[in-house]
């Protein structure tokens, strides 16, 4: 038998796992204190900040792709910076995808993430406090360790969900081999061309790897299994 | 001194507390539920931050104006209602957890020690609190707080959670701190019970405020006080232990007002045991009982009659030197046995509990 996937399909599954990992590691960054912030949080912005995160489970991909690419153009306001900075235009670039994938995948790492820490007591902070800890002392002794499951939650959904994209790499990365052509656009492609066989290859490939994740996170996590 | 005023509102609920204790021993803050003593108390831990409080402990000041102490730089212990051991920690990371938080050179009490004292060896190397009792549970966070040595030490209710022999159990832990460590504990507490085995200083709170505060007896025998209103009113007598009666298995404790009989108890001759006298177990006798099958009859004399009710009275009385009986009686037997203050009589105790 030969080679399942060709050059060009090994090159967009690489592409796509970089992307997702590069994603999943900024996410992890970015929306760890976003939804500590929205856990403890006694402000009034508490549900329009939490509503701003959540609007990518609902919005279709090509509308978030769509002002990512104005803002992102040479007239929009993250072009003018880019240009001014000397990196030039991001549409159509690696570093685009990075940043239209981490607004897409934003709310599938903060709400877990938010869930995890609402999960823990304010006593337990407090405990930590009375026993000489410092904010940041607890955060790393205490909210950690017990937002674990947590993390994995919003890491292995952040991923997964990263890898699933469409939409908004349409708008943004367009269809550049090694650049921003990933495997959802790779089996796009091939339907396109009529190439059928390969496009069951890639899909059964994802599903597979959606399926084992899934099945992974659902087992290892023991969530709301505790006695 | 233990120095504080804290000022604070929620809605439904305003604490206006000046507070002065001596900075030694069992402080107890005593009142109804919703009384402000756990606010109190998390204010001078700093867990709750009010404007313009000040607080000082002995000679360090840490809060006064804009000045304020976080909650992780005091060197206090606090042990809350409920255990509150970290669950992803095993038994002993959570002893160590405060622990390794301080400088060397502060520690005050070692781990070895502390696990003896309150009986955690054989609990040290489980790996995770989840199986513990409410009691082992609470002994642990006690053994946590006190191993940051620390110089004043909040404790919250710390049996209010637990059932009534958990409670048997912890009581004498709590006892022996209080009698090996030179720590001032400030203790919240709703039940006099614990309050008379435990507190040398009692603070009580009415309604967000500070009413009274003093030497523990001398607040018990305060007839003005909403202790004396309480159905458990009554004194604590400091006795030793004088004598053992095997036949009758009695034990005698002796005190400058005399001797008290109660059953048998383990302690030792000449061990120090604190006595509570409940108010409505002392009648009162204008010449001395005969024939009586209470054996407990001390001489006493009236030092102040106060109505508690329309048919009651309380009666404060003083044995021997400086030791002091609350009585309830009706205010009918006040009237025929024309009692007055200043009177010479006979107080018969029906009842004792020993209490330490």
């Amino acid at each position: 038998m030969e080679s399942a996937f060709s050059s060009a399909d090994l090159s967009a599954i690489w592409l796509t796992f970089k992307l997702a990992a590069v994603v999943t590691v900024i996410l992890l960054l970015i929306g760890t204190p976003i939804a500590w912030w929205l856990a403890r949080t006694p402000s009034w912005w508490k549900g329009p900040v939490g509503a701003v995160v959540a609007l990518p489970i609902v919005l279709p991909p090509t509308v978030i792709g769509f002002y990512l690419l104005v803002a992102m153009g040479p007239s929009g306001p993250l072009g003018a910076l880019t240009q001014a900075m000397g990196i030039g235009l991001l549409p159509f670039t690696f570093a685009g995808l990075v940043i239209a994938s981490v607004f897409y995948s934003l709310p599938f790492v903060v709400q877990p993430l938010q869930n995890a820490f609402e999960a823990i007591p304010e006593r337990a902070l407090e405990t930590a406090a009375t026993l000489r800890a410092s904010a940041r002392d607890t955060f790393f002794s205490v909210v950690l360790p017990l937002a674990k499951p947590g993390f994995l939650t919003a890491s292995v959904l952040g991923f997964a969900h990263t890898v699933g994209e469409f939409g908004v790499v349409l708008m943004i990365g367009g269809n550049i081999p090694d650049k921003t052509r990933v495997v959802s656009v790779q089996i796009y492609d091939h339907v396109e061309a009529m190439e059928y066989a390969s496009a069951h290859w890639l899909s059964a490939g994802m599903v597979v790897f959606a399926f084992v994740v899934l099945l992974a996170l659902y087992t290892l996590n023991p969530t709301g299994k505790r006695k | 001194m233990i120095q504080a005023r804290f000022d604070l509102s929620y809605p439904g609920f305003a604490l206006h507390a000046e507070l002065q204790v001596f900075a030694h021993g069992v402080i107890a803050l005593f009142g109804p539920s919703g009384s402000g003593k756990t606010t109190l108390l998390r204010c001078i831990a700093g867990l709750e931050r009010t404007p313009n409080g000040a607080l000082q402990v002995k000679d360090e000041v840490w809060q006064s104006g804009e000045n304020f102490l976080p909650v992780h730089r005091r060197p206090l212990g606090y042990v809350f209602q409920e255990a509150s051991l970290f669950p992803h920690l095993s038994v002993r990371r959570n002893l160590e957890y405060g622990l390794k938080r301080i400088p060397p050179e502060q520690h005050k009490v070692q781990l070895e020690q502390v696990v003896e004292w309150l009986g955690l060896s054989k609990l040290i190397d489980r790996t995770s609190p989840a199986g513990l009792s409410g009691g082992e549970r609470q002994r642990v966070a006690i053994a946590r707080a006190l191993l940051t040595s620390p110089r004043l030490l909040l404790m919250d209710e710390p049996l209010s959670a637990l059932d009534t022999a958990s409670k048997r159990e912890i009581l004498p832990y709590l006892e022996r701190l209080h009698s090996e460590l030179d720590i001032p504990v400030i203790y919240v507490s709703h039940s006099l019970d614990e309050v008379a085995r435990l507190a040398d200083q009692l603070v009580l709170m009415e309604q967000g405020r500070v009413i009274a505060s003093g030497a523990l007896n001398e607040m018990l025998g305060r007839l003005d006080l909403p202790t004396a209103h309480l159905d458990d009113a009554g004194s604590m007598i400091e006795t030793s232990v004088a004598d053992h009666d095997e036949e009758y298995h009695l034990t005698r404790l002796d005190f400058s007002g005399g001797s008290l009989w109660v059953s048998r108890v383990e302690h030792a001759i000449g061990s120090r045991v604190r006595a509570r006298v409940l108010a409505r177990d002392v009648s009162i006798a204008t010449v001395a009982p005969q024939g009586s099958s209470i054996s407990n009859i001390l001489a006493a004399r009236i030092d102040e009659i106060r109505d508690e009710g329309p048919d009651r009275v309380n009666l404060r009385l003083s044995v021997g030197s400086g030791q002091m009986l609350l009585s309830r009686i009706t205010r009918r037997s006040r009237d025929q046995l024309n009692l007055t203050i200043g009177m010479a009589v006979y107080a018969q105790v029906k009842s004792v509990a020993l209490i330490a």
